[in-house]
């Protein structure tokens, strides 16, 4: 069985195979996926998910291309030793805070896209600063 | 390596009327394409000349590098073809089809066809005529499958099948890509189903092609652009306009975009492939309009 499974937001307007690029992503750095384990064949994305097979190898490609994952002749593809590394234990304060945040976001009365717009403007201006 | 599918000015006319005029096309080998545009449109035309069933009545059309019609014992073995109608003998039962297309394909594989049948719990007892359309559909496709085609021709596979089978049906087509060197053409008249099966696209409208091309090639270079209306001129010197609104002050262009666009006077909207086929379709229909004296 494969170790992750992919799923696809038809209506986020995102390409499918950056969908896929992004969990991958979000896998390893969540821990889910650890250097050397196997990413889903091409087989098993492409039954599960009914897509083109050529948009998985666009994917993986693109994985390769970002050295976070390797093509092995005749095995399949795989997450790097030189992938970042997961999120270590130094982020559960700030996820912790950021549960908080949510809870009081909600209780305030905002709604997804409030809030949305309020963590896309922090981030701008979190960039902003990070550029002057 | 030559193309799967090539077309040069390719028409067919019956008595006055061209059902498929002037196509010129090239389909590369290893993609799976969809072949989209309203009923009547030439989609089914266009397959049955590829498949010699039908003669070009101006043009020329290669199959895998072949003519489908001078070197048809060289080209056709190498090529499925799955007309609307999924036709299959009623009275049969799925063993006894499978037995004659054993007989009738000299490139046959029986194990991965009744490995097929046996996956996709089909009845090898039941007559043909008794199976559910989804089912149906999936034994025609397993005789496709099994003379082991290098290009699969599909016209409007799904169109009369619900969500579901459609969904197993298109399943079993892009594992067999995946499996196999497999290149694949589908007509439909809708495009839903398909956008994420597809990495190619030709629409057809009134027997002519509106546009060919790789889906993300497609996607990228339409934008949506809306601006002053008196600056609608300048866009479309340098842009392919496939859509224009107008509104008092505002323009509203859908454009296949030379490049970048640049211009502070426009905001640049991209699209999802949805709305850049139904410009394509809709363009069609106004032209027409135009043509028709009032």
């Amino acid at each position: 069985m494969a170790l992750i499974e992919f799923h696809l937001d038809s209506r986020s307007g995102v390409p499918t195979y950056l969908q896929l690029v992004q969990q991958v992503r979000h896998a390893v750095q969540l821990g889910i996926l650890r250097p050397g384990d196997q990413l889903p064949t091409v087989k098993e994305v492409v039954t599960s998910l009914t897509i083109n097979p050529n948009t998985v190898l666009k994917a993986y490609g693109a994985l390769e291309s970002e050295g976070i994952a390797e093509g092995r002749r005749g095995q399949g593809t795989f997450v790097t030793s030189s992938a970042p590394s997961p999120l270590g234990d130094d982020v559960s304060k700030l996820r912790r805070s950021l549960r908080n945040w949510f809870g009081q976001a909600r209780a305030a009365g905002l709604d997804e896209q409030a809030i949305d717009a309020l963590l896309s403007e922090q981030r701008g201006s979190a960039r902003a600063r990070r550029v002057a | 390596m030559t193309a799967a599918l090539e077309t040069q000015g390719l028409g067919r006319r019956y008595g006055s009327q061209w059902a498929l005029q002037g196509c010129t096309l090239e389909i590369p080998r290893g993609t799976v394409t969809a072949l989209v545009g309203p009923n009547g449109a030439g989609k089914t035309t266009l397959l049955r000349l590829a498949v010699g069933l039908t003669r070009p009545s101006a043009g020329s059309v290669r199959v895998l590098g072949l003519d489908p019609r001078e070197q048809a014992a060289e080209a056709l073995p190498r090529v499925g073809f799955l007309a609307q109608e999924h036709p299959l003998y009623g009275g049969f039962t799925v063993d006894e089809m499978l037995r004659v297309g054993r007989k009738l394909n000299p490139s046959w594989d029986d194990e991965a066809a009744r490995q097929r049948i046996d996956e996709l719990d089909l009845p090898l007892g039941k007559k043909v005529r008794a199976l559910s359309g989804g089912q149906r559909a999936q034994v025609a496709l397993t005789l496709a499958l099994a003379k082991r085609p290098e290009l699969l021709l599909l016209d409007e596979p799904v169109a009369s099948l619900d969500p579901l089978a459609r969904r197993e049906f298109l399943q079993s087509v892009v594992e067999a890509v995946a499996e196999h060197e497999l290149t694949v053409i589908l007509s439909s008249h809708i495009l839903a189903d398909l956008e994420r099966v597809c990495d190619h696209l030709v629409i057809l409208a009134h027997g002519r092609t509106q546009l060919v091309g790789s889906i993300d090639e497609i996607v990228a270079s339409h934008r949506l652009l809306t601006g002053p209306r008196d600056e609608a001129e300048d866009v479309s010197r340098l842009h392919e306009v496939v859509r224009e609104t107008h509104a008092e002050r505002q323009t509203t262009l859908l454009v296949r975009a030379n490049g970048h666009v640049y211009d502070a006077q426009w905001t640049v909207h991209e699209l999802d492939l949805e709305e850049i086929v139904l410009a394509y379709l809709g363009q069609d229909a106004a032209r027409r309009r135009e043509a028709v004296p009032s």
